[in-house]
């Protein structure tokens, strides 16, 4: 069934790590040079001989990586992911060591990513569980319409700062933004406006202050309670950990509430 | 405020008749009837009459009738009486006004100006009820050509999904609807060979069985939508637009989201579910050609991939390009589309009819060379076998039937879909409105009358001579077009009679 | 008259409608380089086009020509050749002229005839107006005049090569591994309809100015028929071709700094304005005010280039993707972050910006190998131009 070179079940270097499953078996895949479709069908291939943790070099663009598995599998993805990375997912938990593009965990239903980078526009769109951790920046209309259902409650970790309409639609989930210095000032010539523009559910955690233009006008401003306040402390631990980052001077204090002001924000505009 | 809005409709109760039952008291969910129990007296107030008709259908004294408010102001054609109402509603509550339905304005109807053909003399017409008559359509994209060997691997890239009636039901989603009405139309579905449209809103646990009838909507808001979903299904369609309502989303009321719509929708209690106008990940052809794969990638390329628009003014190039993005069957639905809750101007104003844009679409894939690559369905108030057929002469493979099946369960087209409050059990999630819905009866209802539309379209095709719905596909020379104009002629691509 | 709007938009819909790919390279050093990290850039994004149409524009590969107009020409007939030349021989010194080298390339069918033409004015010909006005009048007549015939390039030193497939399809075509320029931009397209045509694909061009373009621009009714006031023909019926008219307008007739063209066609909104400081906040509402016709509306995302100058500029909200890195002495644009690290893994800055919010790429002052284009002298269309749009 292995035919290719550039894939290989390592049976010789079987490593047992602390990831789940425990004794999860190390393949590797060499990207370059294979489409989208290619490399998602080996991925296929490799977890249907047994693999429980997958490697994945050289990756320059391909897209919807991870998005049909649903098995607690790790990725190590090592180069630039392409769009859509792990849509639809559930329950994969992803590493990528480098920047993301466009649609990481479009609609996904539950695992964790942690970027090693930044990532592009509607990081999160639609999502529905697990969690995403991000270095660095992200782009465009994060958390749109992120969304959450019964013990079901995403998480968007964001390390710098999103660029406009981030937690558009928002209906549910979590949004926090350590707000740390950008990567690239260039990203943000101005500061990011309409957060939480049509926000109806979930919340959003920012390190930091922001004019009131910057947000939606369904936006509440308050303090995290004591209960938030410890969720956010696990949070930059996690992070710290994630990214083998010292922030010590990055404390739940710091942080303002973003929540919906309403659960209806258009209740009134229509005549019945 | 004092309202300035006279009542639409008078509800007249021959005392004669009446028994005082309470029937209409208790079978209005508008709560226009109230008795007065001192008085033994029977009042409506008139101006919460929706003219649903339900308190006329079950009055067992037949003692009500109800009909449209005679009074009239000075008659003016031009600020007719609905402008009127409309800026008084509008002045009373500064909001969009809303509407549920389709279309009711008198738009040109090109089906009333098409007539069909028969055969007389040089061919026989042939007896449907005695000779075979086949109305088997697949749906899914198919390959230019049979190739041994490798056109073999790619047959298997193109799965078709077999109907046994062009007849489809349309997109209603469970929130908008009942669960009784959608599992009335599960059960049809899945009884005569066809299949129904999940809508938006997810797949309610209940029907899970149906999956394999069901049209699973990817919409903006992904409601309901996970890898589960997507596998349990006939088709996956994505939804970028709608007849009633193009270029705007939707927005489920808190009201209406209720415990189980919530877990269908997979979203909390009593928080609005909105579907934003766009789906933020399509913003351009190759974006839908994105999401197009990633729903073969999710599906393991197993599920044909519907994408549905609403009929616009340059259809015709946006659909090569859906069929060029990947789509395996496009969607096609005209302004006369029906709908759960749209603000009134956009249903009214937004749109092109589906007979033109249905032809312009068929006549560009073909030109195109790629009509092959996807089947394509039309939809947008289909009243008859005789639209059904005019429509799949110009070229649709199969239709969407909402309002229709709809009305047979029992729905007047009160255009109060949004308000929540059905009392037909139809179009509610109260539960004391929705089990009005007996879905044994309203699936043998849906049955019958897939049964009759599928005979009269038998019976038409006999008549022309053919007995395979193929034959009549995109069949123009069975059409001729009475009262059009040249260019409507023209992009309908069919001859005036006589010609 | 030659209809050029049924060649490129054959079922008269309102206008050409397609998706794409876009990267640029620039060397900030003004070195010319070889293209064969664009080809692989832009191949890496083939998922966003479709085959239908592939291009790209190169700055600085004709030096020994530097100060003539270098005319590229599609034909499709012979006939037409001797038409066109007989055409340039009687209002312009050809000093050169040549077939476009070319390879057999699989993929390529049905390519044209391609010719160059490197050209002046000649004196006595429409001497009252700049010799820029009279390429445009010249490129205008052969398009719209002469049938089989269609001028895609027409800048001094520069290049546009573009045709019917994928990029690097085009490139092998056309041997572009064999340039080397200074500026590189490309495209990869995803029309809607099939009847693709070799002039139909981008970048759109006039004289240096070159524009490659992902979206759909919503206003483009509007534009155009702003444009058309202007005396700009909109023979070929895309959103593209506007954006090229509305630099050329703004930026060559009347002299509008990039900076404020950028503004008027992705205008900060009213509810930014309005925050702003004076003078910045009067300038821009009279920058709203005067082009209101020229905002860009809808998803856009395009590059924008001339000699010694590339912009990236995205629609208000970007609704198209675009990033920028810089690695070395090059400065990238592309619609995937992938192509620009695949290319050069290394960046030193890699940025997204903000939607309205340009990516400036200038060669530097000292570059020895770039000639600086010269002003055009401003010609009394020009003044009354600048006189109706008015200086801000």
């Amino acid at each position: 069934m292995i035919s290719n070179p550039n894939m290989d079940i390592d049976n010789l270097e079987l490593e047992t790590r602390n990831l789940k499953p425990p004794t999860a078996r190390l393949a590797r895949v060499d990207a370059r040079g294979l489409d989208y479709r290619e490399l998602n069908r080996r991925v296929d291939e490799l977890l249907a001989s047994g693999a429980g943790e997958i490697e994945i070099r050289g990756v320059h663009g391909q897209r919807y990586i991870a998005s049909r598995v649903r098995r607690p599998v790790s990725f190590r993805i090592h180069g630039t992911p392409g769009n859509d990375l792990a849509a639809f997912s559930d329950g994969v938990r992803l590493e990528v060591f480098g920047d993301a593009q466009d649609g990481v965990g479009n609609t996904m239903n539950s695992g964790e990513i942690i970027i090693h980078g930044r990532a592009g526009d509607i990081v999160g769109m639609g999502m529905r569980g697990g969690r995403i951790f991000i270095r660095d920046e992200v782009g465009y209309r994060t958390a749109i319409h992120m969304k959450e259902y019964g013990e079901q409650r995403p998480v968007i970790v964001i390390g710098v700062m999103g660029q406009d309409f981030l937690g558009e639609y928002m209906a549910g989930g979590v949004v926090v933004i350590l707000n740390l210095p950008p990567r690239n000032p260039k990203s943000f010539s101005r500061p990011p406006a309409f957060i939480g523009t049509g926000i109806h559910g979930g919340k959003i955690f920012f390190r930091g202050k922001l004019e009131p233009y910057q947000t939606g006008k369904e936006v509440g401003f308050d303090r995290p309670d004591e209960k938030e306040m410890e969720f956010l402390s696990g949070i930059i631990r996690d992070y710290s950990n994630y990214f083998g980052l010292n922030l010590a001077q990055v404390v739940p204090d710091d942080f303002i509430k973003l929540y919906p002001k309403h659960l209806r924000p258009y209740g009134r505009l229509y005549a019945y | 405020m004092k309202s300035y809005l006279p009542p639409e409709f008078i509800v007249e109760r021959r005392e004669d008749r009446c028994i005082r039952c309470l029937t209409c008291v208790r079978q209005c969910g508008f709560e226009t009837h109230v008795y007065d129990a001192e008085e033994n007296s029977l009042l409506s107030r008139e101006e919460l009459c929706v003219g649903c008709l339900r308190c006329v259908t079950l009055c067992p004294t037949r003692a009500l009738t109800v009909r449209t408010n005679p009074s009239e102001s000075r008659p003016n054609a031009n600020w007719t009486r609905e402008h009127l109402r409309d800026v008084c509603r509008q002045a009373e509550s500064g909001g969009v006004i809303l509407t549920g339905s389709g279309n009711d304005k008198p738009i040109r109807s090109y089906w009333d100006h098409l007539f069909l053909n028969a055969s007389q003399v040089t061919n026989p017409s042939i007896d449907p009820l005695r000779e075979p008559m086949e109305l088997r359509t697949y749906l899914g994209r198919k390959p230019d050509a049979l190739e041994p060997g490798e056109g073999r691997a790619r047959e298997s890239e193109c799965p078709n999904v077999r109907i046994e009636t062009p007849l489809l039901f349309s997109a209603m989603s469970f929130g908008a609807i009942s669960l009784q009405a959608m599992q009335s139309l599960a059960r049809a579905a899945s009884e005569y060979g066809t299949l129904f449209n999940t809508g938006e809103g997810g797949l309610p646990a209940e029907l899970v069985d149906y999956g394999k009838v069901a049209i699973v909507q990817c919409a903006s808001g992904r409601f309901g939508v996970n890898w589960e979903y997507l596998n349990n299904s006939a088709i996956v369609e994505i939804k970028i637009g709608q007849g009633a309502k193009p270029g705007i989303g939707g927005h489920l009321p808190g009201e209406k989201v209720l415990a189980k719509v919530a877990e269908t929708r997979m979203i909390p209690v009593g928080t609005d579910a909105l579907s934003p106008a766009p789906q933020h990940d399509i913003y351009s052809i190759e974006d839908l050609s994105m999401l197009i794969y990633a729903l073969k990638e999710a599906t393991s390329y197993r599920k044909p991939i519907s994408v549905k628009i609403a009929a616009v003014h340059n259809a015709a190039a946006i659909a090569s390009g859906m069929v060029r993005a990947g789509a395996d069957m496009i969607v096609i639905d005209g302004i006369r589309g029906g709908t759960g809750a749209a603000p009134k101007l956009i249903r009214d104003h937004v749109g092109i009819p589906i007979e033109l844009a249905l032809a312009a679409v068929d006549t560009r894939l073909r030109e195109e060379g790629i009509r092959n690559w996807a089947s394509l369905v039309a939809a947008g108030g289909f009243r008859s076998a005789a639209d059904v057929i005019k429509a799949i002469a110009l070229g649709a493979d199969a239709v969407y039937l909402g309002t229709a099946a709809l009305v047979a369960m029992g729905c007047t087209i009160c255009q109060k879909c949004y308000t929540g409050i059905c009392n037909w059990g139809i179009c509610t999630n109260r539960p004391e409105l929705a089990k009005r819905l007996n879905p044994d009866v309203a699936a043998r209802r849906l049955v019958k009358l897939l049964r009759g539309w599928s005979l009269d379209i038998k019976e038409i095709l006999g008549g022309m001579g053919v007995n395979a719905i193929e034959s009549l596909r995109g069949n123009r020379l069975q059409l001729r077009g009475v009262g059009l104009e040249e260019w409507e002629l023209r992009v309908l691509g069919v001859k005036g009679a006589g010609e | 008259m030659k209809n050029l709007r049924s060649l490129n938009n054959p079922y008269r819909d309102d206008k050409v409608f397609e998706g794409c790919a876009i990267f640029a390279l620039l060397n900030q050093a003004g070195r010319n380089v070889s293209g064969e990290p664009v080809f692989r850039a832009i191949s890496n994004m083939r998922n966003r086009g479709n085959g239908l149409g592939g291009g790209f524009a190169v700055y600085g590969i004709y030096p020994e020509y530097a100060e003539h107009y270098a005319l590229q020409v599609m034909f499709d007939d012979p006939l037409a050749r001797e038409e066109v030349e007989s055409y340039l021989k009687g209002r312009f010194e050809v000093a050169d002229e040549e077939e476009v080298p070319t390879r057999k390339t699989q993929a390529v069918i049905h390519p044209p005839q391609v010719f160059r033409y490197f050209l002046k004015p000649r004196a006595g010909w429409m001497d009252d107006v700049t010799e820029d006005e009279r390429v445009i009048r010249a490129v205008m007549d052969i398009n719209i005049g002469i049938k089989d015939a269609f001028v895609f390039s027409s800048g001094k030193n520069m290049g546009v090569f573009k045709g019917v497939g994928h990029p690097e399809t085009i490139a092998e075509y056309f041997r572009l591994d064999e340039y080397r320029g200074y500026l590189w931009t490309a495209h990869s397209r995803f029309p809607t309809n099939s009847r693709a045509w070799w002039g139909g694909a981008h970048p759109f061009s006039i004289l240096d100015w070159t524009v490659i373009h992902n979206g759909e621009i919503s206003s483009y009714g509007i534009n155009r028929r702003y444009l058309e006031m202007h005396g700009y023909a909109c023979t070929l019926e895309t959103d593209t071709e506007v954006l090229a008219y509305i630099v050329d307008l703004l930026a060559r007739r009347q002299r509008l700094p990039m900076s404020l063209v950028t503004k008027i066609m992705a205008p900060p909104l009213w509810e930014e304005i309005e925050r702003m400081k004076e003078p910045e906040r009067s300038e821009l509402i009279k920058l709203r005010q005067i082009y209101s016709s020229l905002l860009v509306n809808g998803p856009f995302a395009c590059v924008i280039a001339h000699h010694g100058e590339m912009i990236g500029l995205n629609d208000r909200i970007r609704l198209r993707p675009m990033t920028a890195g810089i690695g070395g002495e090059n400065l990238y644009i592309s619609s995937e972050e992938a192509s620009i690290r695949l290319v050069c893994p290394e960046l030193d800055e890699f940025w997204s910006p903000q939607g309205g919010d340009p990516i400036v790429g200038r060669v530097k002052p000292e570059s020895p190998e770039i000639f600086e284009p010269a002003r055009p002298e401003v010609s009394d269309e020009d003044r009354a131009g600048l006189k109706a749009g008015g200086r801000v």
